[in-house]
């Protein structure tokens, strides 16, 4: 029986890039993803974009495709994934140029747009689903509004022919159901199949995740060769059950252990996971160990697809300034909270307006807080960090200032202060109907 | 004797919502969580963190239990404050929860 190996080559927009080389090289693939979109990555993309129109893709694509391109056009390997960001058709032009410059003229490089929605919502009345405020509401503020897009248009470019599809946002397990629908043919309304199929999606997405990355405790969970950790590959039979499993002799593991934690990874019901091809369930999974970093999964269910697709909309929200110093040896607590004390007194006598606040001491509260701290002894170093948020850059420029002069004017043995300030893109989300979303497949050609 | 001799834990973040797997090593101690890692404890645990609702699913073949905690996450990833604005580390914390008296 035919099966298809897909390989996940990036996790986020900043992965590394050597495991996307080793499984161009030995992962004996059919297609590789890269999954390169956080929440607020699109926003921050089209910012770029509004300065130079040629910009807005992942910061990081020349490089990827530079490793990447030969390798796979040589064996047959077609890539897929959402570097497009906020300009997939400058991000395909991108490609093809590396492409030539490699040696590939044949190569067909497909781009995806129309999860860019920001005009019909501009043009419409529609509401955020957060807070219930009319989308107009924020006014310039806004950036960018983008549907998650499901996996037919990448279908679509490949039974045209594409051998790179790049998109903008989209649902992330859609990189990976594209391929398997197109590969296996199956039906639109195949729930239980879909559902399987953004099971291995939703594996293999965060890349690393799934093979001994963000795992190791050590003492408890120990992994292997962690340094050299390998990128996952899914080899998925017709019916959507897969084998998880990574080039023999990379670092980490792939174990029950390592898949369950990647199962649950950011789902809330796993009965009821949304995306814009599937209600998938995820509640009856089976995870089998079937030989050293071979996991069996199957028992992915799903039910008919939302009529509606998640849009998510990046706005500017504030302003950030903040500033760190550290204290250490005897005392480094007390003069730790000595130093946050005296910046929150002298905010006051200077006026700094500031709408939030935080004052933390690093190493002893800063990341859970009083009630979970409490027990742990006094720490032999401490960071004292303030944060605030401000409604423009010069009132956050004035607190990292108060830290930093902590130098001079603060308690004894103060080091190492940091400032910084900066605009916050934040984001909030609507639900879109989704016959007003409409894909489409551009080529990237001469 | 603390959770994370039973159990293993990662964390994962939407907006201001954190969601936190338990996980046991040897599914025979799964009974133990389900019996005595409730929603109220965990909310009780992350006091001072989680402002929100938890709501637990459970997933016995797999002896996992899922916590999704609302209102966790200072206001939402990409605007909050928090040094760890993901919550990525509250695995960490939910693993240093005492269990000695679990029977």
């Amino acid at each position: 029986m035919k099966t298809l190996r897909i390989g996940a080559g990036a996790g986020y927009s900043g992965d590394r890039i050597e495991p996307a080389v080793e499984l161009a090289e030995k992962g004996e693939l059919d297609y590789l993803i890269f999954e390169c979109l956080a929440e607020r990555t699109i926003a921050i993309g089209q910012q770029a974009r509004r300065a130079d129109p040629q910009k807005g893709y992942d910061p990081l694509l020349a490089e990827r495709m530079q490793a990447v391109l030969k390798l796979c056009a040589d064996k047959g390997v077609k890539i897929i994934t959402n570097m497009g960001a906020a300009n997939p058709l400058a991000a395909a032009k991108k490609t093809r140029e590396i492409a030539l410059a490699l040696g590939l003229p044949d190569l067909k490089i497909a781009a995806i747009t129309g999860d860019d929605v920001l005009d019909v919502l501009l043009n419409g009345d529609y509401r955020i689903e957060d807070n219930g405020l009319p989308v107009k509401s924020l006014g310039d503020k806004l950036i960018s509004a983008n549907t998650y897009l499901g996996a037919q248009p990448i279908v679509d470019a490949l039974k045209a022919g594409a051998d790179v599809v790049i998109t903008g946002r989209i649902a992330d397990p859609a990189l990976v159901l594209g391929p398997l629908i197109h590969e296996f043919d199956w039906a639109a309304d195949d729930w239980k199949t879909l559902g399987q199929g953004t099971l291995v999606g939703h594996l293999l997405e965060c890349a690393g995740q799934v093979t001994g990355g963000y795992f190791a405790d050590p003492g408890k969970k120990d992994v292997k060769d962690l340094a050299r950790l390998g990128f996952p590959i899914a080899e998925v039979a017709a019916d959507g059950s897969a084998v998880i499993t990574k080039v023999a002799g990379s670092g980490g593991q792939v174990t029950a252990a390592t898949c369950k934690e990647q199962l649950l990874y950011e789902i809330h019901d796993p009965g009821s996971y949304f995306t814009p091809d599937v209600v998938a369930d995820f509640s009856q999974v089976i995870i089998t160990e079937i030989a050293p970093d071979c996991v069996a999964i199957s028992g992915g269910n799903g039910r008919a697809r939302p009529a509606t697709l998640k849009t998510t909309l990046g706005y500017v929200d504030s302003y950030v300034g903040e500033g760190q110093i550290s204290y250490a040896g005897p005392g480094a607590q007390a003069r730790g909270q000595l130093a946050l004390d005296i910046v929150r007194e002298r905010f006051a006598i200077t006026g700094v307006q500031i709408d939030e606040v935080r004052y933390d001491l690093i190493g002893v509260n800063a990341i859970h807080g009083a009630q979970l701290s409490s027990a742990a002894n006094e720490p032999y170093e401490v960071r004292a960090r303030v944060t605030g948020r401000t409604a423009n850059l010069r009132e956050a420029v004035r607190i990292g200032n108060e830290v930093e002069t902590l130098y001079t004017c603060g308690p004894a043995g103060g080091g190492g202060a940091t400032k910084s300030a900066r605009e916050v893109i934040a984001v909030l989300s609507m639900l879109l109907p989704r016959e007003l979303v409409a894909p489409t497949i551009h080529f990237e050609e001469n | 004797m603390l959770l994370r001799d039973i159990a293993h834990s990662r964390a994962g973040d939407k907006g201001d919502i954190s969601n936190i797997s338990v996980i046991a090593y040897d599914l025979k101690d799964y009974a133990l969580l389900e019996k005595h890692l409730t929603p109220e404890r965990v909310k009780a645990h992350f006091a001072g963190v989680v402002q929100g609702d938890v709501v637990r699913y459970a997933l016995p073949h797999l002896g996992a239990l899922n916590f999704v905690m609302r209102h966790a996450l200072g206001g939402g990833v990409t605007r909050s404050l928090a040094l760890d604005a993901h919550g990525k580390s509250l695995s960490g914390a939910m693993l240093g929860m005492e269990i000695s008296d679990w029977s």
